[in-house]
This record gives C-alpha cells, sequence and structure tokens, in this order.
C-alpha cells in the first residue's frame, strides 16, 4: 500500500521565481526565506518520496471565473507550467501519476466531494515553485507529481471545515492505493497577505504562528473560523491557508514536527515553511 | 426571502463574490487573455481597440485608462488577473499597494518590513 511520509507546507509568489532565476539565493532580502529550506532538502533526503500530491490554489492560469471548479485533481501524463502574465522564465514539464490521480477521483467522488477532473491542466507558481524549492538543483522534478487545486478566487470558497475534510479523504484515498509508493503531501500557500484594497500590506504574524503550531496539536483550530473571519486575520489571500490545513488532514494520526520557518516579508506576503513528518 | 446574503463588513476589504465576478467579468477576462505575450503586445499597441474587443464598462474602461487601481477593483475587477495587467506596466504588487493605500512605494515597502516585528 502507498506509505504518507509527511506535509510540506510553504508560501508562494511570483516574485520567489523571479529570484530563483537570478540567482538572488544569498541577496540579503532572499536569504532568510531561502535559508529556510536545507533541512527540508534533508528530510527528503532520508524519506525518499516517489510521488508528491500538490495542494495549491490556481490564479488565473489554467481556470477563468467561466468556469470555477471549487475542487480539482489533475489526472494528465504530465503539467505544463506557462507564462503567467510577467515573463518570468517557465520550469520544466512535471511527470503526472495518472493511475494514483484515478484512484484519488473515484475515492474522492465516492466520499461524496464533486471533483472536476483535469486531463489537461496548466500549473502555476503555487504549484511550480514549491517543487523547485524542494529540488533545486534537479532540472526536472524528480518525483511524480498530483496536482489539488482549491478556489481561492471566486466565492463561494469551500470552508475550512470542508477542507479539513477533503483532506483526510484525500490521505484516506492515497494510503489505500494497492502499490507501494512514498507519498510526501505539499501544501502551497499563505500565509497572511492581502495585495488588494485599502488594506493592501495586512499581515498578521501572531495569527500565522497560532495557525502553524494549531497544525501539530490541535489541526482543527482554524475549523472554528469562516472564511471571512479567515480574510480579517489573514487578509484576502490569507485565506490560502487552506491548503496548509487540507495538508495536514491529509496525514494520517499525529505529526511531528520537523522543522519550520517563518519570515516578514517576501514581496506583501508573510512566508511561511513547515515539515510535518507522519509519527508511527 | 433576500436574494442577497448580508455581508460583513470588513475595513479597507472587498470578498470577490458573485456580485462582483458577474460586474467584473468582461475586465478580468480581458486581463486573463494577458497570460499570452502576444495578447499584451496587442493591448499595449492598441489600449482602446482591445478594451472595445472584450466589452468593457465604461467604468472599466476609465479604470484601464487612468491605472486607477482601486478604480479596478470597484469595477469588479479580480486582484488575481488585475496582476497580469500591472504586468503589462512593469508595476510590482509593492506599486499596487502604494497605489491602493496612498503611501509612496518606500512607505509601503517600510511597512510590511515593520509587519514582521
Amino acid at each position: 500500500m502507498a506509505k504518507i511520509l509527511g506535509g510540506i507546507t510553504t508560501s508562494h509568489v511570483p516574485a520567489i521565481g523571479r529570484a530563483i532565476a537570478g540567482n538572488l539565493q544569498n541577496d540579503p532580502y532572499w536569504k532568510p526565506f531561502f535559508d529556510g529550506f536545507p533541512p527540508v532538502h534533508d528530510w527528503l533526503q532520508k524519506v525518499r518520496p516517489d510521488v508528491a500530491v500538490v495542494i495549491y490554489n490556481d490564479h488565473g492560469l489554467n481556470f477563468f471565473l467561466d468556469k470555477m471548479p471549487t475542487f480539482a485533481v489533475g489526472a494528465a501524463a504530465s503539467y505544463q507550467n506557462a507564462d503567467e502574465g510577467w515573463g518570468i522564465p517557465t520550469l520544466p514539464p512535471y511527470t503526472g501519476a495518472p493511475e494514483l490521480s484515478w484512484h484519488i477521483i473515484n475515492e474522492l467522488v465516492e466520499r461524496e466531494f464533486d471533483l472536476t477532473t483535469c486531463q489537461e491542466m496548466l500549473v502555476d507558481h503555487a504549484f511550480s515553485l514549491p517543487l523547485k524549492l524542494l529540488w533545486p538543483d534537479d532540472e526536472y522534478c524528480p518525483v511524480h507529481t498530483v496536482p489539488v487545486c482549491i478556489n481561492t478566487v471566486q466565492y463561494p470558497l469551500p470552508s475550512a471545515r470542508r477542507c479539513y475534510k477533503m483532506g483526510k479523504a484525500l490521505g484516506e484515498a492515497i494510503a489505500s492505493w494497492d502499490d507501494d509508493l512514498r507519498v510526501v503531501i505539499i501544501g502551497s500557500g499563505g500565509l497572511s497577505h492581502q495585495l488588494d484594497g485599502e488594506r493592501a500590506g495586512f499581515m498578521n504574524k501572531n495569527f500565522d504562528l497560532a495557525f502553524m503550531e494549531s497544525l501539530i496539536a490541535d489541526p482543527k483550530w482554524v475549523t472554528q473560523y469562516s472564511n471571512e473571519d479567515i480574510v480579517e486575520k489573514a487578509g484576502t489571500q490569507g485565506v490560502e491557508l487552506l491548503m496548509w490545513l487540507a495538508t495536514r488532514a491529509a496525514l494520517p494520526g499525529p505529526v511531528r514536527k520537523v522543522h519550520a520557518n517563518y519570515h516578514i516579508p517576501i514581496s506583501n506576503t508573510a512566508a511561511g515553511l513547515m515539515v510535518m513528518e507522519v509519527a508511527g | 426571502m433576500s436574494m442577497v446574503r448580508q455581508k460583513r463588513t470588513i475595513p479597507g476589504t472587498s470578498i470577490f463574490d458573485g456580485a462582483l465576478a458577474r460586474k467584473g467579468y468582461a475586465l478580468n477576462k480581458m486581463c486573463f487573455s494577458f497570460n499570452s505575450a502576444d495578447n499584451r503586445d496587442a493591448f499595449s499597441r492598441d489600449e482602446d481597440a482591445y478594451c472595445d474587443a472584450y466589452g468593457l464598462s465604461d467604468a472599466q474602461r476609465a479604470a484601464i485608462r487612468g491605472r486607477d487601481v482601486l478604480g479596478l477593483l470597484a469595477a469588479g475587477g479580480n486582484v488575481y488577473y488585475l496582476a497580469k495587467f500591472a504586468g503589462i506596466l512593469g508595476l510590482d504588487v509593492q506599486d499596487l499597494g502604494a497605489a491602493q493605500t496612498g503611501m509612496s512605494k518606500e512607505a509601503f515597502k517600510a511597512m510590511l518590513m515593520a509587519a514582521g516585528d
């Protein structure tokens, strides 16, 4: 059976792609962010995943408002990155895991999560940058991938409670796959930030740190909040923390915190990073 | 029964719901097209013709012409799509933040830094 090793959660902003393309990892502005990653590389060396299931939100590359799925799962043999409007160099294609994708789709729909299934799917910076940050030296991402996209563009968004349940069902679906694959879950989004409106630039360090801690000891903590509560506390795009929540929910049982980093700001965003290993 | 759900107010913040998604559809569709470099070039060559092709409203057109970020949001623009318009203008998210808060870019960046204290 497939084994879930743990989860890695990280923030994403397009500017990380520009920093990587320009080799700015040691630039004083970027160093506190990139310095968070070597312990994650060590952990990946130790656990050796075959597959990464990446929970992320699309920013208007693959999905437009003409059709906006709440939950979408990729089922392609490969996924292309593409220009998102800024001309940042694109990253090479990602290898899919279509058989595992279809198993996940079948199991999630059976459990009453009515998904959109994507046999073609462009993946944006929220998908590509975490993988590049985790495997910086590989030209091609060395693991197979399954994209799981959660709508954070157009309300109503799925609630934290619903994302927790989806994550839990996703983890159970993966664990029931009859193949000895080693799987890591990646959650890409957040933490607090707000790009739009007169409150642009808003961040909330205390809330972010409380949320990060909650994932270890009390993972349902944030499900007490509505998405509007989360926007109030973490900013309009802070609601992307739903990716972290679904990732944690996909991990079976208790977890051990292997590593965490938190830095303000990268671009307009509070950048969080955490590695959670499945205990036992 | 009311068709409109009671919305709560979060200062300086709007929730991109169905009403805004309807209002902003043409504007967001145009900005979505800017994923393509060819489309960005076509817009830059003739902004008015490009706005015509997407059927922008007068308010949307005025906000595009005026590079008015809050006006674009009020006209139904969604920030994820508007960011692609900002890219054509060579503006980053600190420029957008400064424009929306009425701060200088330097003051806005200092505010971001201070959030980490």
